[in-house]
């Protein structure tokens, strides 16, 4: 029984991280595609890790699983933080229908 | 007393990871453990152990499944507007304010932020957050799409790290 529950939860994963690699290759901007990664990724792994966890129960590798869940949890939006802030200073253009740029607005008025 | 507490972490965590009670690997633990402190200790909060206040703990406590439920949420609306192949989204980069003063807690609401609906933290200068949002409502009000960005979280992380 928890055999299959684990199966399913690791094929859902599964199917979030393809989705979120459609998203990668669809979305237009490189703002767009860190919400596709950061989003489905996290939560595609997250149940990779929780199928793998209902597999094998709490020992070694279920702790390990858990631990890396949290890790994933802390530091998926930290680097997309990160990469969205590094791009916007390097000059990566949003998207031309995007609907408006507060930040620009406020990297102009600072400068 | 913080580089204590700092070690204690540290060291459950090595126990943790290693699931092992050898002496040799104890001993490796905290030799590590001290290390770590010893290089990287200033980059650690100094407030950790406010959270062990049990109100404080009640509320992180209820905040997980909150977090969960809005995770999963953020994923099926990312996925619609992945696999539609229209494609409805409407992105841009918003401004708000938080009412939140604490380093930590700006912290926490910046990655809920990110890992929820169609949204993404920028970068946060003094109490503005500059967040990327897939499909912008309520033009130019900055306080509403504050609201509808953070409000839920805002109320809940204030009670746990304010």
């Amino acid at each position: 029984m928890s055999d299959t529950i684990a199966h399913i939860l690791i094929s859902i994963g599964v199917l979030f991280d393809l989705l979120g690699c459609v998203g990668l290759v669809r979305l237009p901007d490189v703002y767009n595609r860190l919400q596709a990664a950061t989003k489905c990724v996290t939560l595609g792994t997250c149940m990779i890790l929780i199928g793998v966890l209902v597999l094998v129960g709490f020992n070694a590798l279920g702790i390990k699983a858990v631990i890396c869940m949290v890790f994933v949890l802390l530091t998926s939006p930290t680097s997309a933080h990160a990469l969205a802030r590094g791009s916007h200073k390097a000059g990566v253009p949003l998207w031309p229908d995007s609907v408006t740029d507060k930040y620009k607005e406020r990297k102009g008025a600072e400068k | 007393m913080k580089s204590t507490i700092q070690f204690i972490i540290l060291f459950a965590l090595w126990l943790l990871l290693t699931w092992s009670v050898q002496l040799a690997d104890i001993i490796a633990g905290i030799v590590i453990s001290i290390l770590a402190v010893a290089l990287m200790g200033d980059i650690f909060t100094g407030k950790m152990y406010r959270i062990l206040n049990p109100i404080r703990l009640f509320w992180m406590v209820v905040y997980i499944p909150y977090l969960f439920l809005y995770i999963i949420l953020a994923n099926l609306d990312v996925a619609y507007r992945v696999i539609n192949p229209a494609m409805p989204i409407r992105p841009g980069i918003v401004r708000f304010k938080t009412n939140l003063k604490s380093e930590i807690g700006k912290t926490f609401l910046a990655n809920s932020i990110t890992l929820t609906p169609g949204t993404l933290t920028v970068d946060i200068i003094g109490d503005e957050f500059f967040v990327h949002w897939i499909n912008v409502r309520c033009d130019g009000d900055s306080e509403k799409q504050g609201e509808i960005i953070a409000g839920k979280f805002e109320r809940i992380l204030g009670r746990i790290f304010e």
